[in-house]
């Protein structure tokens, strides 16, 4: 297994390659280096240019409040339906209900939730005019609200199955039922006795992910540009807008901006760390006084209330979406379409294929490449009898918390350098750097927890490793590496501004075309857009689903 | 998005002279230059346009405009086995800044831009920094003796700046506004821009315009300037031969009048002209406007705007401009780009581009000029409920020179807009 050993390395150059040459790249141009437009001497006059911009501060503000307040909401209510209801049948339950959320592109989630929530979204139009006596839509600044409160819903619903995949995860590591039984036998309510007693040994297996939640919320684009404020926007929309613009000059403040974003990331990571040591200190003065909360049944309603709402919010973000991309005349305060029409989707049906077909193309080559390599790194493990460290773990989030404007700025400058940009392998690997954490993450577990002894049966049995790989390992994981490939397809597919800056404009994806589209305000086409773009992962997730069900027909064992 | 093309360029300018210096070879693109194809002769552009692709790089953020420009495609194929490719613009300066970059990279041939959608101050910079096919060649195509040129005079001065056959008409534009006969009252409307601002104050929350630099906002500021301005002939002249500060005075205090009284009192915009008119659908908004005085119509027929919308101008006159089609000087497919720019303004072309159940962009022929079979196709049009007829669309202002609007969009930024 000469492959297993190049695995390793090959998954460190492709994370940590492209982010160290997009960093360096952003660095270059932030210091105004570009000798073709004249910039040969560094310099500190774009960092000058860049503070003299109007609102500069409030936009970074509104980006660190973002990233910090959508983290803290998003793992409190984790935590808190985690902690009331891990181990009940209620638990299962809900987390067959959130866990295809996941799956939900965040742009598509916030058009929904856009299309839910504005003045004349679905719930106005549901309420009106019987309950509020709106003939037309009342005059309320929702959507785009100064203080980007519709910004961070849309993050926190989208973070929430997020952080609870990534605790189901880790929660087979800690001792749940012996726990929760002491802690219910020294008079502890559920939620208290799980927050003292698990919670801890939990967050530290989770940690890394509420940094990546952190680190996007704090420099997402696409959720941002289509919930957030626009006067001013969230520092990251400004950044792109600025890349984007005609008037080169303004790349050296977008870089510059570049860095500010990864400076506003660090210190939300840093005052998390802050509130994570106020946290503990709370957590700890509250056991040392003895608070018991034996009677939480309201908390634990209000945990399992609020893990619905979320799921129901973008479920029904989702319909509205769906029944808009078919809606003929729709008038508010009609809660239904006066006419129902396909229109919509056969005006776009010829402008989707191509789009159509570079994001699946894209989305499968690099899925499939980051199976094989997290394959092979697995496979190192168990030839090396190493975990993979600390470092390992830190590098495979690394693409997860660095804003990705800090970093894509400088790698398209670096594809365009070697004259490889807009091209299709360019693509592929710019989305590599963000599928392949997912699909190392997704797979690890399973793959780990594989008993081994089915192998030393094949070794006895004389059969090569690469066999024993092949032919019992990777079959009876099928669902496992199917799974993780969803995933990785599901991001691959979600993914908006790797594909904007890389893909150029001539390479688009169902997703930038949908961004694209919002400009445009037309809610039936946004409709047929966000609804393909959440219709592939789902036929991903299904294919997760059958194959393993067809494939495992005839062997009971392995069925679920 | 187009602009990686531009940052190749420039990296390539040092490897490039690096290989140069090293080959001691000389650099002949300008004899390149020579070969542009003649539109006199129209039989050889033919020939030398079949293969060719044509990058026609046109504002892609209007599904209408896409769909008619993807028929465009099939018929170009069709018949002159031209293929078409729309690159998708959502702001049509990037496609100018990429022709500058090429040129400066000192990519004078096989540019990546054949063709553009294009006018007033794109047209005013290209123009002036030498980056269209010349000489004049719009005149020459076989369709420009169907062109309106007496009754159009936008045909040939694009926002003050003359034309000289750089660029082929394409459409002609004039700021319009629609209402919803269900909701509002016909008799109140107003009739000029300070009318507008008495009917904001008086209908609270149900008036906005895009935020610039999106053009149809950025039109409407040109309107409320032109009418607000004490003297217009100032704006046909350069902004720096003027005193901005007190021309625009009365247009910021006008804003600062209105922002209080509009659509979430000014503290957010609508993107752009659909957003606008999906506010009026969903009756957030109350006076909507366009540059195409057959939206309303169009977007009736879509079942976008319930059929009660209807049209209106300002008697005093709203603007008024024409859009164009050109041609960078450093196209790869020249030839191509010819015989897609004589097509768009073929009567078959220009007669579908009117229909507002296609697209409902006026057209820039002179249709009572035309042949008894070319005259029928427009004839036959529907042109919809809430489109004004063409004498009823009021006298037609003309666009400010091209500085004026780059002025005032800054400054309109500086004071109201910290987003960008």
């Amino acid at each position: 297994m000469m492959l297993a050993r190049l695995g390793p390395p090959a998954t460190v150059l492709l994370l940590a390659g492209p982010i160290a040459f997009g960093l360096a790249g952003t660095l270059l141009l932030a210091f105004g280096y570009l000798p073709a437009l004249g910039g040969s001497e560094p310099t500190l006059a774009h960092f000058g240019a860049l503070l003299a911009r109007p609102a500069l501060a409030h936009s970074a503000l509104l980006s660190l409040a973002a990233g910090l307040v959508s983290a803290l909401v998003s793992l409190a209510i984790v935590m808190a339906f985690v902690a009331a209801w891990a181990g009940t049948r209620a638990f299962a339950r809900v987390q067959h209900l959130v866990s295809p959320l996941l799956a939900v592109p965040h742009a598509a989630a916030a058009f929904g939730l856009a299309f839910l929530i504005a003045p004349s979204g679905m719930l106005a139009r549901l309420a009106s005019p019987a309950l509020t006596g709106w003939e037309r839509p009342p005059d309320l600044l929702i959507v785009h609200d100064p203080l980007g409160l519709t910004m961070t819903a849309g993050l926190i619903a989208k973070e929430i199955p997020f952080l609870l995949l990534v605790t189901l995860a880790a929660l087979p590591q800690v001792r749940l039922a012996e726990t929760r039984a002491l802690a219910a036998s020294l008079g502890y309510g559920r939620v208290a006795g799980f927050v003292y007693g698990v919670w801890p040994q939990l967050y530290r297996q989770i940690r890394l992910a509420v940094f990546a939640v952190i680190a996007f919320a704090s420099s997402v684009v696409d959720v941002a540009a289509i919930l957030g404020p626009t006067t001013p926007a969230p520092l990251a929309v400004r950044l792109v807008s600025w890349m984007n613009d005609p008037d080169l000059s303004m790349r050296y403040l977008a870089s510059a901006g570049a860095l500010l974003q990864l400076a506003v990331t660090a210190a939300a990571l840093g005052l998390w760390l802050g509130i994570e040591r106020l946290a503990a200190a709370l957590r700890d003065a509250a056991a040392a006084a003895g608070l018991r909360l034996r009677r939480d049944a309201a908390l634990r309603g209000a945990a399992l209330g609020t893990m619905l709402l979320a799921a129901a919010v973008v479920a029904a973000g989702l319909a509205t979406l769906a029944l808009w991309s078919v809606a003929g005349l729709w008038l508010f305060p009609d809660a239904l379409p006066q006419r129902f029409t396909l229109a919509s989707w056969t005006a776009s049906a010829p402008h989707i294929a191509r789009p159509l077909w570079v994001t699946l193309a894209v989305a499968a080559t690099a899925t499939a490449l980051a199976v094989v390599l997290a394959v092979l790194c697995l496979r190192r493990e168990d030839e090396t009898g190493r975990r993979a460290g600390r470092l390992a773990l830190v590098l495979i989030y690394l693409p997860l918390i660095v804003p990705q404007v800090a970093f894509l700025f400088g790698l398209q400058l670096f594809f365009v350098a070697t004259g490889t940009d807009a091209g299709f392998g360019a693509l592929v690997l710019a989305h590599l750097v963000f599928v392949m954490p997912y699909v190392f993450l997704s797979l690890s577990d399973p793959w780990r927890a594989f008993d081994r002894r089915y192998e030393a049966v094949a070794a006895g049995l004389g059969k090569p490793r690469l066999t024993s790989l092949l032919a019992v390992r990777l079959p009876m994981l099928a669902r496992a590496v199917l799974t993780a490939a969803a995933v990785g397809f599901a991001v691959s597919v979600g993914q908006y501004l790797p594909t904007l800056l890389i893909g150029a404009g001539r390479l688009t994806t169902v997703t930038t075309e949908a961004v694209a589209l919002a400009a445009g305000g037309n809610r039936r086409v946004i409709g047929v857009y966000a609804f393909l773009q959440m219709l592939l992962p789902a036929a991903g997730f299904l294919v997760a689903t059958l194959v393993p069900a067809l494939l495992f027909r005839h062997r009971r064992a392995m069925r679920v | 998005m187009l602009n990686h093309r531009l940052f190749s360029m420039l990296w390539e300018v040092p490897v490039k002279a690096l290989i140069l210096a090293l080959a001691g070879l000389v650099w002949t693109a300008a004899a390149a230059l020579a070969d542009n194809p003649d539109p006199a002769d129209w039989q050889a552009v033919r020939a030398e346009a079949r293969g060719q692709t044509v990058y026609f790089n046109a504002w892609g953020g209007s599904q209408n405009v896409n769909a008619y420009i993807a028929w465009a495609g099939e018929r170009l194929a069709e018949r002159h086995g031209v293929e078409l490719v729309h690159v998708k613009l959502d702001d049509t300066a990037a496609a100018v800044a990429t022709v500058l970059a090429e040129k400066t990279a000192g990519r004078d041939e096989g540019g990546t831009i054949d063709l553009i959608w294009i006018n007033g101050e794109n047209f005013a910079a290209m123009k002036r920094q030498d980056l269209l096919m010349t000489p004049g060649w719009a005149e020459a195509l076989p369709n420009w003796r169907h062109a309106d040129v007496e009754n159009k005079p936008t045909v040939l001065t694009d926002f003050t700046v003359p034309v000289e056959g750089l660029e082929s008409p394409w459409g002609m534009a004039k700021l319009v506004f629609f209402f919803d006969t269900a909701r509002t009252d016909a008799a109140a409307l107003p009739e000029d821009a300070a009318g507008l601002l008495a009917w904001a104050k008086a209908n609270p929350g149900r008036f906005s315009y895009p935020q610039p630099p999106d053009f149809t906002g950025s039109s409407f500021l040109k309107q409320v300037l032109i009418e607000t301005v004490a003297d217009r002939a100032v704006l046909d002249r350069p902004v720096a031969e003027a005193d901005f500060e007190r021309v625009s005075a009365p247009l910021f205090s006008y804003l600062d009048a209105l922002h209080p009284v509009m659509w979430r009192s000014g503290r957010t915009y609508p993107r752009n002209y659909p957003a606008m008119k999906q506010l009026l659908a969903d009756g957030e908004l109350d006076i909507i406007f366009a540059f195409n005085p057959a939206e309303a119509s169009n977007a009736i027929a879509n079942g976008e705007l319930p059929d009660t919308v209807r049209s209106f101008t300002f008697p005093g006159g709203t603007l008024a401009n024409t859009h164009f089609v050109a041609i960078p000087y450093n196209a790869a497919a020249k030839a191509g780009a010819l015989v897609v720019a004589d097509f768009l303004l073929s009567p078959e072309a220009q007669a579908r581009k009117q229909d507002p159940a296609v697209w409902g962009d006026p057209t820039v022929l002179a249709v009572d000029r035309l042949p008894p079979a070319a005259r029928a196709r427009f004839a036959a049009l529907d042109l919809g409920l809430a489109t004004l007829p063409p004498e009823a669309l009021g006298p037609a202002l003309d666009e400010p020179h091209p500085s004026w609007m780059e002025r005032v969009e800054t400054e309109w930024m500086r004071r109201y807009g910290a987003a960008n």
